[in-house]
């Protein structure tokens, strides 16, 4: 979960690697280590330097733009990094960091989606129109049936855009315009379609008691550890470059001590009139997400084939992957995310209307994972960088909102934040691939 | 004029005298391959063998069909007459899967390679090894860093460096590893030191070198007659789609092959090329 990519002690290391050592080119009788065994803390470090020198910066321009957001916002107003507005915040965020983990399938594809604004819209009014009195479904169900509505709707775009090769910008932009008609039709006269059932309404703002926020904590917490640390000394056991056992503890322990940072924030007392408390459902949900694709994208060959076809999608052809295939799972990973963020959209609302802007919804969701570091290029990009975007979005929106701006003050200050993220974009990768 | 060597046919002679005292069948053996392109006769009737553990060099000017050639072996163009034979049976190769599952990898001119991603998932990429559904890292970065240390590629400093941080001798270096990690039998190359610098150009040819001294048969397609001759065992000459020499590399030198690539014989050559019957798309 938490990868340490520390810059600044790398600066002096940058000397001490070669530069380009290409005539040296040793004769060796094939030995079985493939690399000597390097278990140094210095080793690992440039690994990790080295990746991000080739233009993986990974997390680290969104966290310091985060924090040096917290700073600013804190400096103007002493409420900002209080216990109930950071809750507030995360809980605002949501359905940006959700819509934005699905925006970054396309995206690492090379594509774009600008239809699922509106499918989350779809996802709620199903799950809405479902629960009514007359179906009466489940909650269970009625989300059961949203998400499935959700995928197909990206398994169809998908397939138009690799079947007949349409650019993806075009098709998702008819979806733009076609699903908020079909929204607007099932929304019907009233144009409002409310949600009674406590369980769906819970989902954006229920909470977690705080004895169970303690225990879900652990456990995740537990799990995570277990994992980092399963991992990494099987690497360390097969020789490989790795982090040394007290690196890996640090992290172990990095990762419970945000643990506990958070659930104690969490459990702080956040309700004006009654006592609120605990963590918010919705902040499971998206961590739950994130880790999915997190695996999804890193450990299994659908993630890899992402990628690849975002790199070079020749390549990818060549390599004997079916293009149009992991194509199209990826616009329907992306409709079905999008029916996630509009489920949580309408609970939070506690129904859904024809308020619902899924246009600047999808261009808030672009943003946010952009923003947290996903190339608008394609092939480069993470989960996390939705995740870190969707805070940084909410973050400005909140901060400024508690310094009384208006809306349309907030809007400038995501652009230039935007652009400022796309800039250390292109300047990464252009040092890359010097 | 020295070793002569009765001519298999009328054709250029045959590569058979010229793989050394080749005992059976060569690994690759070409019969009569021709392909036209509507109009454009892109090969005709080319006879060629490959043998293993040798480097072959394929020499010709631009347009000479060398590409071509190769895209027939590596399953990318189907010949539209002749025979392709592997260890003496005649196959197809319809594909670049039925090519590589015969042991066929090819090295293209412009590298297949993902610059975001690093060397171990550019070396395994669409054929990566998979533990309960999970891709098995450790086992793949152990396999990719054996292969590169077994053929000495040293220069990389981690096999989790992206491929976009690397120079073009050791993208072209991870480019061949990728094609040794199959248990090839045969690797083609397309101008392997194409935008290359001088130290990376030697590092690559000692690779190639290397291929053919660990038993792998290498065909090299090249311009540059330094690199033709620094690693080639055999020398054979493309012009207009004819196969016009098949000759041992010590037998000839840089300026023959100049004059077969130019004219389709060499008055210089240690032997007299006969003459051969040009034909009627031979004109441009
Ligand atoms: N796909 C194709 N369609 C039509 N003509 C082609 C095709 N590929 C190659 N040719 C023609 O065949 C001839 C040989 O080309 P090629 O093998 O690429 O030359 P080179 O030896 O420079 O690699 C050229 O005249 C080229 O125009
Ligand atoms: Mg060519």
């Amino acid at each position: 979960m938490t990868k340490l990519e520390g810059p600044d002690p790398l600066g002096p290391l940058a000397a001490e690697v070669p530069d380009l050592a290409v005539a040296a080119i040793a004769e060796t009788e094939a030995p079985d280590a493939p690399e000597p065994k390097v278990e140094t803390l210095r080793d690992y470090l440039r690994v990790v330097y080295l990746r991000i020198r080739s233009g993986d910066t990974g997390v680290l321009p969104v966290v310091a733009g985060l924090l040096l957001i917290s700073v600013l916002f804190q400096s103007l107003n002493a409420n900002f990094l209080s216990a109930g507005n950071l809750v507030n915040l995360l809980i605002q965020g949501a359905v940006y960091m959700l819509l934005a983990m699905g925006e970054v399938f396309p995206l690492l594809l090379g594509e774009i989606d600008l239809s699922i604004g509106f499918v989350s819209g779809i996802g709620g009014i199903v799950t809405a129109e479902l629960l009514k009195q007359s179906y009466g479904w489940p909650w269970w169900a009625a989300i059961l049936a949203a998400l499935i509505a959700c995928a197909g709707i990206g398994l169809l775009q998908g397939t138009i855009i690799t079947r007949l090769g349409l650019p993806s910008f075009v098709v998702t932009l008819a979806g733009l315009l076609g699903w908020q008609g079909v929204m607007l039709l099932m929304l019907g006269q009233g144009g409002t379609q409310p949600i009674n059932d406590n369980v769906v309404n819970d989902l954006a703002s229920g909470t977690l008691t705080p004895a169970a926020s303690w225990i879900v904590m652990i456990l995740i917490v537990a799990a995570a550890g277990a994992r980092t640390w399963l991992a990494e000394s099987r690497r360390r056991a097969t020789g490989l470059v790795a982090p040394p056992a007290s690196l890996t503890l640090l992290k172990i322990a990095a990762m419970g001590a945000a643990g506990v940072a958070f659930v104690l924030i969490c459990n702080t007392d956040r309700g004006r009139l009654l006592p609120i408390k605990g963590v918010p459902w919705v902040v499971l949900i998206v961590l739950g997400v994130l880790a999915a694709w997190t695996f999804l994208l890193r450990r299994t060959k659908f993630g890899r084939y992402v990628y690849a076809i975002g790199g070079n999608a020749e390549a990818a052809r060549r390599a004997g992957i079916n293009l149009s295939r992991i194509r199209t799972l990826g616009f329907m990973l992306a409709s079905f995310t999008a029916g996630i963020a509009g489920i949580i959209y309408a609970s939070r609302l506690r129904s859904v209307s024809t308020a619902l802007d899924g246009g600047t919804l999808v261009l808030y969701a672009v943003a946010a994972a952009v923003i947290g570091g996903t190339s608008l290029f394609g092939g480069r990009g993470k989960a996390m960088h939705a995740v870190l975007g969707g805070i940084v979005i909410a973050a400005i929106d909140n901060g400024m909102g508690l310094q009384g701006y208006s809306a349309a003050a907030k809007y400038v200050v995501t652009a230039l934040v935007l652009l400022t993220a796309v800039t250390i974009d292109a300047v990464a990768r252009r040092n890359a691939t010097r | 004029m020295s070793t002569e060597v009765a001519p298999i046919e009328a054709e250029p002679r045959s590569s058979a005298e010229a793989s050394g005292a080749a005992t059976g069948e060569p690994l690759l053996r070409l019969r009569g391959l021709s392909k036209s392109f509507g109009a454009v006769h892109a090969l005709v009737d080319i006879n060629l063998d490959v043998p293993a553990g040798q480097v072959t060099a394929l020499a010709g000017d631009n347009g000479a069909g060398k590409s071509v050639l190769i895209k027939c072996i590596s399953g990318i163009h189907s010949p539209d007459s002749g025979e392709i034979q592997w260890e003496g049976k005649p196959v197809h190769i319809r594909s670049p899967r039925e090519a590589a599952a015969l042991g066929i990898e090819t090295v293209h001119q412009d590298l297949a390679l993902c610059d975001n991603l690093d060397i171990v998932q550019n070396m395994f990429l669409g054929r990566e090894r998979v533990r309960h559904l999970t891709l098995a890292e450790e086992e793949m970065e152990t396999a990719a860093g054996q292969t590169l240390s077994s053929l000495a590629v040293t220069t990389v400093r981690s096999v989790r460096q992206l491929v976009a941080s690397l120079s073009g001798g050791q993208r072209q270096s991870v480019a061949i590893a990728k094609a040794v990690l199959w248990n090839s039998r045969l690797v083609i190359m397309d101008e392997p030191t194409a935008a290359l610098g001088v130290a990376q150009t030697a590092m690559v040819l000692t690779l190639v070198r290397r291929l053919a001294d660990r038993g792998l048969a290498v065909l090299l397609v090249s311009h540059n007659m330094n690199d033709v001759f620094e690693v080639a065992d055999r020398v054979a000459v493309l012009r207009l789609g004819h196969l016009v020499a098949v000759e041992r590399a010590a037998d000839i030198d840089a300026q023959v092959v100049v004059d077969l690539m130019t004219t389709g014989t060499s008055t210089r050559a240690t032997q007299p090329k006969p003459a051969e019957p040009r034909t009627a798309d031979d004109q441009a």
